[in-house]
């Protein structure tokens, strides 16, 4: 079974918010009509988003560092938002695992943005629904679009390629194999939601030089040089 | 949480009516047994109105709770799974049998339909009345379990929501009950206040256990599990916007520590002493005023301690919104 999801890499993210203003264009221009802002260019703004890079900080100056971090719906495999729904609007897609809100049906009472922990659902305060990410639902089973722009809008927009998506249930899809080889973990493991989605955590990149690194041993100019060298400039020791 | 006042008159409001149905038919069955003396049928008539009135006020409060009311009868289809639903369900219920109860009374359908034993007469306002205690305890269930079932809210997320919603429903309705019969200046005042102050104690029991329970919750989420760093120190720079949304507004009380102290203040001092003490007095000097001042300061109190209920609710998105850059 199909299990679409996002794996976001913390390691590449740099907080750009390319993710977060391409899916609020393209989501708001799709066909489940706009996601309204309030005072958009004036005091206190306010609006409706399905993602949000947010940014902490880790550690005690001066030896902190700084983790952007990108949060929408995470598309949990026991998603505890859905069973509490009266109307049925919230749901699960069986065919590929996407959590979405049927717009038409819900009532906008509120309980299932109590019942997730991660603060991913938000009342459109216009049209007075439920809404949240839906992994660009109409772009990700679109067969008429070419393969590689099947991904979702955020996908697709982040300059780092920090955002990676696919099916997490295929073992040998793009996202599983990060998931596997790169530690990639859940949010909230405490909760037994199963999120979908997973983040790759920071990595320290220590680089490692070898000394035959910096000077080639195997310098053919050097080879057969039978010259006795008193110290002056060789070609090994210009920077090209 | 953000203490909504829809869902804090829908609760409150509806407890008590719930309260006072079930008082009405304790004093029935009470009066059945010849323990107390039988009343008029208008007294149950009347007394069901008041009841159908708070049910009514209390569903009319929900509506402004919902985005789109106009759509909230789809609510009645996910009964097996949520238990919204469920109390979209029973509430109705709960009204049609307080309102046929009422109208049993008030036509004085009170022939027998079959006698048990030769001793237990069962007439049409007896059987009204059980199905209706049936739906009156299947709708506090309902409504607490929105509350205690949600496990992310840990303060809520417990067998004492069921109680103290139960037991603050049943001492107000039986305060009012107390104040109905005052009013009336019927023989009832001391029976049904001796019940409310039960109930009123039982309710102060199951409250500060609870109290008790949320000062040594500690939160199961923390920032590191948040966002799944492993490190003592984390502190959030930006929550990624800087006006507000749905997350900073629906989850936040936004009051200061002070206020929420002196509203837990107010209504452990209007719930449970007062209320008590304005019964006892009046059962001392007779006072056909007492009860309703006892009613209306108990009720009072009770949209304070809804109130705290989900103001000192913490969840674990709020982590999440911390810090505007
Ligand atoms: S992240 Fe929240 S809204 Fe999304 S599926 Fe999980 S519980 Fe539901
Ligand atoms: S707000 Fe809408 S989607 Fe959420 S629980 Fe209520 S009806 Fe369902």
């Amino acid at each position: 079974m199909t299990q679409y999801a996002l794996v976001i890499d913390l390691n590449v993210c740099v907080g750009c918010q390319a993710c977060v203003t391409s899916c609020k264009q393209w989501n708001t221009s799709g066909w489940a009509g706009p996601l309204v802002d309030q005072n958009p260019y004036d005091e206190e703004p306010s609006g409706t988003f399905f993602n949000r890079v947010q940014t902490f900080e880790v550690g005690t100056f001066p030896d902190t560092e700084t983790v952007h971090f990108p949060k929408s719906c995470l598309h949990c495999e026991e998603p505890p938002c859905v069973p509490v729904c009266p109307t049925g609007a919230s749901y699960k897609r069986a065919d590929n695992g996407v959590v979405l809100v049927d717009y038409d049906k819900c009532i906008g009472c509120k309980y299932c943005s109590w019942a997730c922990p991660y603060g991913v659902r938000e009342v459109d305060a216009q049209q007075r629904v439920m809404k949240k990410c839906t992994l660009c639902i109409e772009r990700i089973t679109d067969g008429s679009l070419p393969e590689r722009e099947r991904k979702p809008a955020c996908v697709l927009a982040c300059p780092t390629s920090a955002r990676l998506f696919g099916d997490v249930h295929d073992p040998a899809s793009e996202v599983s194999v990060a998931i596997r080889e790169q530690g990639g973990y859940p949010l909230m493991p405490e909760w037994g939601t199963k999120p979908s989605n997973h983040y790759l955590p920071r990595r320290k990149t220590r680089r490692h030089l070898d000394p035959d690194e910096i000077i080639r041993v195997d310098n053919p100019l050097r080879k057969e040089d039978l010259t006795t060298y008193t110290d002056e400039e060789t070609l090994d020791d210009v920077t090209w | 949480m953000h203490p909504a006042f829809s869902v804090i008159f829908l609760t409150t409001l509806i407890g008590a009516g719930q309260g006072l149905f079930l008082a009405l038919y304790t004093g029935q069955l009470y009066a059945l047994a010849h323990l107390l003396p039988e009343q008029d049928p208008d007294f149950y008539a009347l007394g069901s109105v008041l009841a159908l009135a708070l049910l009514a006020g209390g569903l009319l409060a929900s509506f402004f709770h919902l985005g789109r009311p106009e759509r909230a009868w789809r609510a009645a289809s996910r009964w097996r799974t949520s238990w919204l639903s469920r109390e979209v369900i029973v509430l109705p219920i709960v009204m049609a049998c307080v309102f046929a109860y009422g109208l049993a009374h008030g036509l004085g359908w009170t022939d027998p339909l079959i006698t048990i034993r030769d001793t237990l007469p069962l007439d049409a306002t007896l059987i009204l009345g059980a199905l209706g205690t049936l739906g009156t305890f299947a709708l506090f269930v309902c409504t607490a379990m929105i509350y205690a079932h949600v496990r992310f809210l840990e303060e809520w997320h417990s067998p004492l929501t069921v109680a103290n919603f139960t037991f603050l429903g049943i001492a107000s309705g039986f305060m009012l009950a107390a104040a109905y019969s005052a009013y009336r200046g019927d023989q009832l005042v001391a029976f049904f206040g001796t019940w409310a102050v039960v109930a009123t104690l039982l309710g102060m029991a199951s409250r500060l256990a609870s109290l008790a329970r949320n000062r040594r919750l500690k939160p199961k989420s923390t920032v590191q599990t948040a966002i799944g760093v492993r490190h003592q120190v984390i502190e959030q720079l930006t929550q990624g916007f800087t006006g507000g949304s749905f997350n900073t507004r629906e989850f936040f009380h936004h009051e200061a520590p002070g206020t929420l102290a002196a509203v837990r203040w107010f209504y452990l001092v209007l719930v449970f002493p007062l209320p008590v003490a304005l019964i006892g007095i009046a059962y001392v000097i007779e006072s056909p005023t007492l009860p309703i001042a006892a009613f209306l300061i108990q009720y009072l109190g009770l949209i304070g301690e809804r109130w705290s209920f989900f103001a000192e609710a913490r969840h674990p998105q709020n982590l999440y919104y911390q810090r505007i850059a």
